[in-house]
């Protein structure tokens, strides 16, 4: 059962987060700030999320391609 | 989003993935045997029309905002994926996806496999393998099917256009009966992952409680912008691999291993 579980959160975290976790991480933390600066600060923050996911393309394809992935 | 734009993004998700079941469903069928690879076919096609049928409408039940806070976000991430991997194929960091040779490795793995029936299936090997093969690239199709299709309140159409991209690739491939392998499956993957990307960052920021300026308008410069970020780091990351692979060449007792032998080459 043990193993089973382990496989399966495995797939799932395969599947959904991939070789990168840090990808995901980054459109969390983006997702997380641009809600903070519209709700508590008033500021209409559509241009953070391009931002942070062309960032952290760039980041991910850096470490990838530097043996740092 | 128009009805258009969501059938040719779920059309285009839906044909690579099932280029890439295709190519397991014909090593199994043509090596081993057929009936029991099409009971593993369509019994992994009935799990993932229940998946949608399920999932599908219950996503709607969820308030708009946060549906497009949680699907965008995972959107963004499933893109940022495709992106990933297919600018590392496109630059040359990655080998191609190659289905003449995951054809053959599925074929000499077929014939090695041992014979044998299960549960009424009469070759088990051959019906795990089309079930295995088409539930998981399928998996992909239906998380696209399902968020595009909550997202746009509109499911039926994403529904259609998988269906359409299954027969039309089914159909290429009964009349080939091989592995679609002329198919420009990165440039297909780079153009889903631009669209995942775009509409997960659009959402995703909407469900944050961002108002996008010219509303929906915006996705007309969000994905250009993104399919130009991508054609500018495929261009530098080949550049640079090439620079590498010149530098290699320059000293060739210093090292045997080349760049595009990395990790990432391996995967």
């Amino acid at each position: 059962m043990n193993r089973w579980l382990r496989s399966f959160g495995a797939f799932w975290y395969d599947f959904v987060i991939g070789d990168d976790w840090r990808g995901a991480a980054a459109v969390a933390l983006a997702l997380a700030a641009t809600a903070l600066l519209v709700h508590a600060a008033g500021v209409n923050a559509w241009w953070l999320m391009p931002l942070c996911v062309i960032a952290a393309l760039g980041w991910s394809l850096r470490r990838a391609t530097s043996g740092g992935s | 989003m128009n009805a258009v734009a969501l059938v040719l993004t779920v059309f285009v998700a839906c044909a690579v993935e099932a280029v890439e079941a295709l190519t397991i469903v014909l090593a199994a069928g043509l090596t081993r045997e057929w009936r029991s690879t099409f009971q593993g076919m369509a019994v992994a096609l009935v799990v993932l029309a229940v998946v949608v049928a399920a999932v599908g409408p219950a996503l709607t039940l969820f308030p708009l905002g946060a549906l497009r806070l949680v699907v965008g976000a995972l959107l963004a991430v499933f893109g940022l994926q495709w992106l990933r991997k297919g600018i590392l194929r496109a630059s040359g960091y990655k080998g191609l996806h190659d289905e003449t040779s995951i054809y053959e490795r599925q074929v000499a793995a077929a014939r090695a496999a041992a014979a044998g029936g299960k549960h009424g299936v009469h070759d088990w090997y051959a019906f795990t393998l089309s079930f295995k093969g088409v539930l998981l690239e399928g998996l992909e199709v239906v998380f696209i099917v399902i968020t595009f299709g909550a997202n746009q309140g509109n499911l039926g159409v994403a529904a259609l256009g998988a269906a359409a991209a299954v027969l039309v690739v089914a159909g290429i491939g009964v009349a080939a009966r091989a592995p679609l392998a002329r198919v420009p499956e990165n440039t297909m993957k780079l153009a889903v992952g631009v669209m995942l990307t775009s509409f997960g960052t659009f959402w995703g920021a909407e469900g944050a409680g961002v108002t996008w300026p010219g509303h929906d308008a915006a996705l007309l410069v969000i994905v250009p912008v993104i399919a130009a970020v991508t054609l500018a780091y495929v261009v530098l990351l080949r550049r640079s691999h090439a620079a590498a692979l010149a530098a290699a060449a320059a000293r060739p007792t210093a090292s045997a291993v080349s760049p595009s032998t990395s990790q990432e080459g391996a995967r």
